[in-house]
């Protein structure tokens, strides 16, 4: 058994003193890094890269959303080998490759924490070390913040901790401005009130894994009616903020259209999780409002990312001097 | 330390072509980041 694995493994688990180390599988490794959840972080940062003023060279630019999703992939190792305990008894976690010793949680640990240095580092080299900077706060925000302080302690785990899924357009805007401006907040914001209802829709027809484990997720600990109360609340006040970058100029006014149609019905499925709460219809309209969520946000930030990359910006009136 | 079985020894071998696939790309992505960054100017550096 490599003694490293063990050296650097969390006392108690499982995975550590049951596996032998060096056996994982390149895609194992891929694995760690959440691919799934890089593929938005890619995403939305390609949209701060584009819609931010200014230009950068396509090959720095390239490194730096490379940079950006390897240390967002980083924070996800590092969140599996913190979490592995808990991965190993929820369903949805449970074949992880380190619940399923596929991985050690001390290679998972060095894999991360490598990753997370060198992606830092160049981005500061490739862009500007504003942006490297952003990215460091992301990874350690993940990390200590949401994933060691917040997630097993309080109900609210999500609304502070999406703030490290909100940061990647802020940091592809810095990578081109070296700066944080509004426009760049007003990016990070959306997420930032989009994470909430996205997750709690998906915890309340998970809330007995969350429950199992201990993890204070809002229906575990306030019930299911509070969370859906909660989920109408911040969809409600989600909407205004997706119409900022029409206001700022950052977007236009197909942007605008599309922001008021998929608000609203973002809007009305959290009217629906709110009325409809018991039977396997409750289950049905958060699985919907779930899945909706993500389509929409991907939506929101497609549209920007073709006024601004496919020549399709008109200005709303009032930003008739932002599109000259 | 356990004798690895044929299996392992295959993820094994396929892990070190991994790394040694990224360490080639990191060689070419820090060259390349180099002579974009330095631009025009790499002519304009004392002999």
């Amino acid at each position: 058994m490599s003694d490293t694995s063990l050296e650097y493994g969390k006392p108690g688990d499982a995975a550590a003193t049951g596996a032998l180390g060096h056996t994982g599988s390149v895609s194992d490794y891929f694995e760690l890094l959440k691919p799934r959840v890089m593929s938005l972080v890619i995403f939305t940062a390609l949209v701060g890269l584009v819609a931010a003023p200014g230009s950068l060279h396509p090959f720095l630019a390239f490194a730096a959303l490379l940079c950006i999703a390897v240390g967002a992939g980083s924070a996800g190792a590092l969140n599996m080998w913190y979490d592995a305990d808990i991965d190993s008894e929820m369903q949805r976690t449970a074949k992880r490759p380190i619940p399923t010793g596929r991985i050690t949680p001390g290679e998972a640990l060095g894999f991360g924490a490598t990753l997370a240095l060198g992606s830092i580092a160049t981005l500061g080299l490739a862009a500007n070390w504003t942006a490297a900077l952003l990215l460091a706060i992301t990874i350690g925000f993940y990390l200590f913040v949401y994933t060691m302080w917040l997630k097993r302690r309080t109900p609210q785990n999500i609304v502070i901790g999406g703030a490290a899924g909100a940061f990647p357009p802020m940091i592809g805007w810095a990578a081109v401005t070296g700066t944080v401006s509004l426009e760049s907040i007003v990016l990070f914001l959306i997420i930032f009130m989009w994470t909430p209802p996205h997750f709690w829709a998906l915890a309340l027809y998970r809330s007995r894994d969350y429950e199992r484990v201990g993890v204070p997720m809002l229906p575990v600990v306030a019930g299911a009616d509070e969370t859906r109360r909660q989920i109408l609340i911040y969809s409600l006040a989600l909407f205004p903020v997706t119409l900022l970058p029409a206001m700022l100029g950052t977007a236009g006014e197909v942007y605008g259209g599309v922001a008021v149609l998929l608000g609203l019905a973002f809007i009305v499925l959290a009217w629906r999780v709110f009325r409809v709460r018991t039977g396997g219809e409750a289950d049905r309209v958060a699985r919907q409002l779930f899945g909706f969520s993500i389509f929409y946000l991907f939506s929101l930030f497609a549209v920007l990312l073709m006024e601004q990359g496919a020549g399709l910006f008109v200005a709303l009136p009032w930003n008739g001097a932002a599109a000259l | 330390m356990n004798e690895l079985n044929e299996d392992e020894l295959r993820r094994r071998r396929t892990r070190s072509i991994a790394i040694a696939l990224i360490l080639a790309g990191l060689v070419v992505l820090f060259y390349v980041t180099t002579i974009v960054r330095l631009g025009g100017n790499v002519a304009d550096r004392a002999l």
